[in-house]
């Protein structure tokens, strides 16, 4: 058992020992009369150090697959199906209904103990560093929110009204005053008489403003009540930011006996992005004819948003903001050095002096490579080339911008005559692609011209046993695409060695 | 256009040749830095008939009564003398942009707006100012506890143009001294909004890149309009201060506590709301708006529509071929648009408002079988606000700690000031405004010395000012008050003012709800 003292230090100040020392400890159990909880109080009663770690590990594993969901870009309702069967293992959370006669049993007050201890227990783990906080609330919440949506109409209402959120509720004669803009902004909504509102300063449903879909009138955003989960939601995700930040300044605090900081540190580790990170192991290609001038030819293995971005570059002598970035960072992950993809540059901006392009590129360049910049940007030699995933939902391109993905930000006739442009054109390849992008399913696309444009290469490397399937997994990032291209269609140029090397 | 300005001028000494002469340099597009040197010498002789009495009075700034001589300024003048005198001005001359912040620039305002408040404070001397220096190095971080500090730097370091970033949690001079840099961010800092005339370079037709003209401003009057009232109304922002960023762009400044006060996240929201136009011209349809329309697309619309009509004619965006297919591809019926596109290839110089009006006189005619009225109205609409709603550059309001220019910075390629165009939600004002009348900093230098010599002129004879000298001829005209930046700056002083008092009376009712008494409140 652990001992007081190992305990989440935030308990103490709760606690005056000189009124309670004798008192009946009020605050042992919790009663859970909800499923679901905001995690505004800490635990407070004694578990085993192996309750501890096992809890953790369970609810790690399930943030780390929504994570992985997430950046699959995998749609809300086909993250729900993949998690189902998962959270049933691992974190069951029942509805009040569950039990007989809808009375909280033992069994579910285990399992939301469970519940409730593990996300504190991942709290004081993920507290250490911004990058973990983020992520953590960010996943957390997802959770919520999908516990949230499949919670039951009644319970989800006693749940709401235990919260005290002090919404102000439209009064009747204001409600028909607006009837006419409340209607107009509230998706789906038919007769006015059918929903009531209630109105907040519209800092607290962002959500929601982002969409155009709450009216607004002078700061306040009148809300209906089906859309409180946005404003659950935006609470959760505040409360949890701001709990995470005190945490992180208490923990050096705490009174630790060398018995959980191990732990933490390890549930930390496994925390590990499952977003396809970029290593400079996959850059290298030994012997390959990497430089500046040689970035046309390269071209034709780089997937199709590279591809663009070097056509329009061509096409303009120009590339915007986002467009350079993307695309230096996918020059520098292929393994072009900074030299040459400074020349790579000045070349390319036909347009410009010399004096421009080392005033108002040259920099750029170089901090993308970590040859400038903040210690932190050198130590980390600039940042890491954009991923899929990062490509796919960060700053969609807008007038005369080439980044992006085209398979995610071209309508599918401009996606196909590109597609055609640069030699695709199977007739049932360009109907699948169709097909992958109307499910929003597109590193699928990608992958699926890829395995197309490379089908006698694949074909040979797996008849022949070269490569294992570990090799041929899905692309999910541009570098990713670029090398195995490379290496396909150079199967006989490259010695056999160094493909078999990158195996083990 | 210009028209109007000169009369909202009237009061504002500037010799009638000058403004007539302006509709000339209306003709000439924004030279760039580098050719600027030629382009002006044409232009300015267009526009002074005499260059060398100019530079004559220029020297001798020292000798115009209203500005008393000083060992400085007469150094001065010497300066700009000599670094005239070697070929015609460029606006980026160090010396001329040393008189201009030495006598023009409005540095007490511009504390008092981004205080907030008279007394000094951390919104002030936390704030990050950007300079960039006329060899083009880039200063950041800088910071001052007061105006007067502040104008002695740029006096010292005479930036080419600087910028205004957000109030931070320390003094940004002290950042590295922190001992955890996460402890060093963005506070505060008024909610911005950056609008670029490049971004409508797919349906302008009139221009393209950095330059603009009367036509294509209609865009950044159109979007001015439709911000500021959805600022105002919906989210119930008062004080909000519209800039012209000197060349070819608009600048919001929106100062309310509560905007200030807004995280990034928030920011993205406000401006989320804002975006209706997505994704590029590759992207197919860029409106979807819902239906029903939103309140704020309804009124959006109801505030374009009659500046779409106007588009139309004015920037003929369905005549070429491209334009033409561009508007076929966002209407939904294929049997209407054979028959549009049939009926146009026919009269290939058929206007883009007789082109509009063809679509619903062929939907009339039944050329379609089985048209959808309403997807074909709701087409319509999409068009009329992919043709005039505002395009926002998104990235800039997102982030506290995105930089921009400051009101009353210099333009470097074009030597205009960046001057406020309205606020408190004047809209005529923003009709009036026209970007190619704003005077650019060597105008407003020579403005200053005609100004004295007409002094002088009519010394002795009843002057039209005579009022503000009313008790004692000592007492001085300012500077600004000589030139054609004089309504520019009292509209920023009534602005800051406003602003200022609404803080303060704020502060007053919230400490009157604490249970002191406000009778202590500054005054001003």
């Amino acid at each position: 058992m652990i001992r007081s003292g190992a305990r989440p230090e935030l308990k103490k100040k709760r606690v005056d020992h000189k009124k309670t020392q004798f008192a009946k400890a009020t605050y042992k159990e919790n009663d859970y009369p909800h499923r679901l909880s905001l995690y505004d109080i800490p635990p407070t009663a004694e578990i085993s150090l192996e309750e501890f770690e096992t809890w953790a590990i369970d609810r790690l594993r399930i943030l780390a697959e929504i994570e992985s969901c997430s950046f699959r870009n995998r749609s809300p309702q086909e993250t729900v199906a993949h998690l189902e069967p998962l959270l049933k293992k691992h974190m069951p959370l029942s509805n009040n209904s569950a039990a007989a006669g809808g009375q909280v049993d033992q069994r579910l007050r285990d399992e939301r103990k469970k519940d409730h201890y593990s996300h504190w227990i991942l709290r004081l783990a993920f507290c250490r560093t911004e990058d973990l906080r983020r992520r953590f609330a960010r996943v957390e919440t997802m959770l919520f929110r999908m516990r949230f949506q499949q919670d039951e109409g009644r319970e989800k209402k006693a749940f709401i009204d235990s919260l005290n959120l002090h919404w102000e509720v439209v009064a009747e004669d204001e409600k028909l005053e607006l009837s006419e803009h409340l209607l107009a902004s509230t998706p789906g909504l038919r007769r006015i008489d059918d929903e009531s509102f209630f109105k907040v300063d519209w800092t607290r449903v962002p959500e929601l403003v982002e969409h155009r879909g709450v009216y607004l009138r002078k700061g306040k955003a009148y809300v209906p009540m089906r859309d409180q989960t946005s404003m659950i939601m935006t609470e959760f995700t505040r409360n949890l930011e701001k709990a995470l930040e005190l945490s992180s300044r208490a923990l050096p605090r705490m009174d630790e006996d060398d018995r959980l900081t191990p732990i933490l540190d390890h549930l930390s580790k496994n925390f590990a992005t499952p977003d396809a990170g970029f290593h400079d192991s996959e850059s290298s290609l030994p012997g390959a004819p990497i430089n500046a001038a040689n970035v046309d030819n390269l071209s034709q293995h780089f997937p199709l948003c590279m591809k663009n971005l070097h056509t329009t570059l061509r096409k303009n002598n120009h590339l915007k903001h986002f467009g350079r970035l993307q695309y230096t960072l996918f020059l520098k992950g292929i393994g072009l050095s900074l030299e040459d993809c400074l020349v790579f540059w000045r070349q390319a901006f036909k347009n410009i002096t010399d004096d421009t392009f080392n005033k108002e590129y040259r920099y750029n360049v170089r901090h993308v490579y970590g040859d400038v910049g903040g210690d932190a940007n050198r130590r980390g030699r600039g940042y890491s080339p954009y991923s899929c995933q990062k490509i796919l939902t960060e700053h969609p391109p807008g007038t005369g911008e080439a980044h992006g993905c085209p398979y995610r930000h071209f309508n599918i006739d401009n996606l196909t005559s590109m597609l055609q442009a640069t030699g695709v054109y199977d007739r049932d390849v360009l109907k699948g692609v169709k097909e992958d992008v109307e499910k929003m399913r597109f590193h699928i696309a990608c992958n699926r011209v890829f395995e197309w444009a490379h089908k006698t290469e694949i074909k040979k490397v797996k008849d022949e046993n070269i490569w294992g399937p570990g090799e041929l997994d899905t692309i999910v990032h541009p570098n990713t695409y670029f090398k195995r291209s490379y290496l396909l269609k150079n199967l006989n140029s490259i010695p056999k060695q160094d493909v078999k090397m990158e195996d083990t | 256009m210009p028209h109007a300005i000169s009369d909202m001028e009237a009061d504002v000494p500037s010799s009638p040749p000058e403004s007539t002469s302006q509709n000339h340099d209306v003709e000439l597009p924004a030279a760039p830095e580098a050719t600027a040197a030629t382009t002006n010498k044409v232009a300015l002789e267009d526009i002074f008939n005499d260059e060398v009495s100019d530079s004559d009075l220029l020297t001798s700034t020292a000798d115009i009564p209203s500005s008393p001589p000083t060992a400085k300024d007469n150094h001065r003048g010497q300066d700009v003398a000599s670094a005239r005198s070697g070929q015609a001005e460029s606006y980026s001359d160090p010396s001329v942009m040393l008189q201009y912040y030495t006598r023009l620039f409005p540095f007490r305002p511009l504390f008092l707006w981004l205080n907030a408040s008279p007394s000094p404070s951390p919104r002030f001397a936390n704030r990050e100012f950007a300079f960039t220096l006329s060899n083009d190095a880039y200063l950041r971080y800088q910071s001052y506890p007061s105006h007067d500090l502040l104008r002695r730097d740029i006096l010292r370091l005479n930036p080419s143009r600087f910028e205004i970033g957000p109030e931070y949690s320390t003094n940004p001079r002290d950042r590295k001294t922190l001992r955890k840099a996460s402890t060093f961010r963005p506070l505060s800092k008024e909610m911005v909004f950056d609008i670029d005339l490049t971004d409508y370079d797919d349906i302008r037709t009139c221009c393209v890149k950095a330059n603009i003209c009367e036509k294509c401003w209609k865009f950044a009057t159109m979007t001015i309009k439709v911000l500021d009232a959805a600022l105002r109304e919906d989210f119930g922002f008062e004080h909000i201060l519209w800039v012209y960023s000197g060349r070819r762009g608009v600048h919001a400044w929106i100062s309310d506590k509560e905007a200030r006060e807004l995280d990034d996240d928030k920011r993205k929201a406000l401006v989320g709301y804002f975006e209706v136009l997505r994704g590029g011209v590759q992207g197919g349809k860029r409106v979807n708006v819902r239906r029903p329309l939103h309140p704020h697309i309804r009124r959006s619309m109801d505030i374009l529509r009659p500046y779409f009509t106007q588009i139309l004619v004015e920037q003929e965006p369905f005549l070429s071929q491209s334009g033409q297919d561009r508007l076929l591809q966002l209407l939904p019926d294929k049997d209407l648009n054979d028959a549009l596109r049939k009926k146009w290839s026919s009269s290939p110089d058929r206007p883009s408002k007789k082109k509009w009006d063809d679509i619903d006189e062929l939907a009339k005619t039944g050329v379609s079988k089985n048209l959808d009225t309403k997807a074909l109205l709701e087409a319509k609409q999409d068009a009329l606000l992919e043709y005039t709603y505002p395009r926002i550059d998104v990235e800039v309001g997102k982030k506290r700690i995105h930089l921009l220019k400051s009101p009353f910075v210099v333009h470097p390629g074009t030597g205009r000031v960046c001057v406020p165009i309205t606020c408190g939600g004047d809209m005529k004002r923003a009709d009036l405004f026209d970007p190619l009348t704003v005077p650019t900093v060597t105008e407003l230098l020579r403005e200053i010395d005609s100004f004295g010599q007409k002094n002088e002129e009519e010394q002795g004879t009843s002057q039209e000012d005579s009022n503000r000298h009313e008790n004692s001829n000592q007492k001085k005209v300012l500077d600004w008050e000589k030139t054609r930046l004089k309504p520019y700056y009292e509209l920023f002083n009534g602005y800051v003012n406003k602003l200022v008092k609404s803080q303060t009376t704020s502060l007053k009712r919230e400490r009157d709800e604490d249970g002191h008494n406000g009778a202590d409140a500054m005054e001003f």
